[in-house]
């Protein structure tokens, strides 16, 4: 935060800036940012190795090879074999795709309906705000990975259960922050001119205040994605999320447990890959935040 | 105070109304028939089907069902498990102490190596420290805890065969996982605190007390760190939400009898009235506790007003 004093004139001048001249701005800030080169880059790299796991690896992920069964890494089989003779390296390939699309998911839904129930909250006020407000107080009133639980636990276990209920654990966040936003811009001039010449509220909410929240949208998007994969495997980790055979990479650590004295490598490779995803995201997270959004910085 | 403390409960009790409606209707949320739901995986006759509907007054209007739920729940009844026919309440009790302890403990680490780390970033600022600090922040951040937790069992139980594995009940059973548990806490807990300190390293008060000639050591520890803490309060209920969670991954990992571990076998065993009951009970708690750690942030700093 005592950055944010040497920074403010370039602030300002971002503020002040035509759109395009705005958008460029910011492109170049972000080459400059080392958490974002570092984060974008790992990040690049697992999204290609796993949207391509065909090209990277000949294995099928439920494949068995009895004979091959918990065989350490090696040329044949690099990241080894689970308990059942089924490549690793593989698993965790495959493994990424449902994690990412359950982050990717779960972010989705909880931005859009958070940003949505904000802008409304905060533009229009009176009894929406506070309907809204108190249905946000609520789903605050649970831890969210126990709220993501007991949404599961009343839907019942299944991929798609799982991603709705990481979303709608994760969408106070947006809400709130949208509402703060959205009351501070309802007063300046600019929007009262809007409301002078007639412009519908609807108008004035999307083309007016929206673009205003996106930059802290998409700062809480981009580390919500890193949170959201966390949860959704940790209740696939407790059996609630994706069902075996299929790979995913909570389930996968979940059973690799059994073989902790004996297989290090079942239960280290798909945790290595869910820690070095999210960390990218993480960095990315907080390099969008200090070239987007420096009063956010932390 | 008092006034605060009073404006602060009441605003709590639309939240509590709403919570528990909301916990009343996971039955009905359920997709299927509410009655099958609470026979569980049972196969089920018509007749069955009929009588527990009206034992447990699923016949009668929904806001009837309501309020005798309520009622029930007032008297401090949640109803018994539908596998061990346990009362819902006495397995919570049972089980809590567990929790605590676990959630206790990992706050307590994660506070010592949260704010030790901050504190060192914060001084060193724009260092090798600073940068080493913060990328340990960053790797804790950003490890799912129940991936440390495997990790901490390899290295430390498997490898190097210091702690046991699994278990409850004396302090070596308790290192590993509290440790797992307040890795995540800790890493945020270090950034906010680095931050928050750099921002009181340039107050006017800092300056001062530097020109009157006090030791920086004094500086640091008696007007600097104190006052930096201050933000750290507003995030300990945040802190002790993720905590909680993250005890029922902990709990389940390193077989520890606590609220977590109860809740996934729970959900699990589709034992409904143990799964209502317990998520009631949670979000009440962290409701209070939430409260009471807006109370310390009113002792502690007199520069906040609520009014």
């Amino acid at each position: 935060m005592t950055d944010s004093a040497a920074k403010s004139p370039t602030i300002i001048a971002l503020a002040d800036a035509p759109k395009e001249r705005r958008f460029l701005r910011v492109l170049q800030r972000a080459r400059r940012s080392p958490n974002i080169i570092v984060g974008t880059t790992i990040l690049s790299v697992a999204i290609v190795l796993v949207v391509f796991a065909p090209v990277f690896t000949g294995f099928d992920p439920v494949e068995q090879f009895r004979r091959e069964r918990l065989n350490p890494p090696g040329a044949v089989h690099v990241f080894g074999t689970d308990n059942l003779g089924r490549d690793i390296f593989s698993r965790v390939l495959y493994g990424g795709r449902i994690s990412l699309q359950v982050g990717i998911i779960s972010v989705a839904i909880a931005s859009v309906t958070g940003t949505f129930l904000g802008l409304i909250s905060g533009y229009f006020g009176r009894w929406a705000d506070s309907l809204i407000m108190r249905l946000i107080d609520v789903l605050l009133a649970f831890p969210s990975i126990l709220l993501a639980l007991a949404i599961v636990a009343v839907l019942g276990r299944d991929l798609r259960n799982v991603m709705l209920a990481v979303g709608i654990a994760a969408l106070p966040v947006y809400t709130r922050v949208v509402r703060a936003s959205t009351l501070s811009i309802k007063q300046t001039d600019y929007i009262t001119a809007a409301q002078a010449i007639g412009s519908s509220s609807w108008r004035i909410l999307v083309a007016h205040i929206l673009p205003n929240v996106l930059a802290p949208i998409i700062v809480i998007s981009t580390n919500g994605i890193a949170s959201a994969i966390i949860a959704g495997a940790a209740l696939s980790f407790l059996g609630l999320g994706q069902q075996p055979p299929d790979p995913e990479w909570g389930l996968m650590l979940s059973q690799g447990r059994e073989y902790i004295r004996v297989a290090w490598w079942v239960t280290a490779f798909p945790g290595l890959a869910i820690m070095i995803t999210v960390l990218a995201i993480n960095l990315l997270g907080d390099g969008l935040r200090d070239v987007l959004d420096p009063r956010l910085k932390m | 105070m008092t006034r605060f403390l009073t404006r602060r409960l009441l605003q709590a009790i639309p939240t509590v109304v709403l919570v528990t409606m909301l916990v009343f209707l996971m039955l009905h949320l359920t997709p299927g028939d509410p009655a099958q739901v609470l026979l569980g995986d049972q196969r089920s006759t018509p007749e069955m089907l009929e009588r527990v509907r009206a034992d447990m007054g699923l016949d009668r209007p929904l806001v009837e069902q309501y309020l005798t739920y309520m009622g029930s729940v007032l008297g401090g009844d949640l109803g018994r498990s539908l596998i061990t026919n346990i009362p819902v309440g006495e397995s919570i009790l049972l089980r809590l102490p567990h929790t605590i302890e676990l959630t206790i403990a990992a706050m307590l680490l994660a506070m010592v190596l949260g704010i030790g780390l901050g504190v060192l970033a914060a001084l060193r600022h724009n260092t090798v420290v600073d940068t080493a600090a913060m990328t340990l922040a960053l790797i804790g951040i950003s490890m799912p805890v129940y991936w440390s937790s495997l990790l901490l069992i390899m290295l430390f139980s498997v490898g190097l065969g210091w702690f046991p594995p699994i278990g409850q009940g004396s302090l070596d059973r308790l290192v590993l996982p509290a440790f797992a548990l307040a890795l995540v806490s800790a890493g945020a807990l270090a950034r906010l605190v680095r931050s928050s300190m750099l921002e009181v390293l340039n107050q006017d008060y800092i300056v001062t007390a530097r020109s009157k000639g006090l030791a920086q050591r004094r500086v640091i520890a008696w007007h600097a760190v104190r006052n930096a803490l201050i933000p750290v309060i507003t995030i300990l209920g945040l802190t002790f939400g993720n905590l909680l969670g993250g005890a029922v991954l902990t709990e389940t990992i390193f077989a520890r009898l606590g609220i977590g571990a109860m809740y996934v076998e729970a959900v699990l065993q589709k034992d409904f009235t143990l799964v209502q009951g317990t998520t009631l009970f949670i979000a009440l708690a962290y409701v209070v506790i939430n409260i009471t750690i807006d109370l310390i942030y009113l002792v502690i700093d007199p520069r906040i007003r609520y009014d």
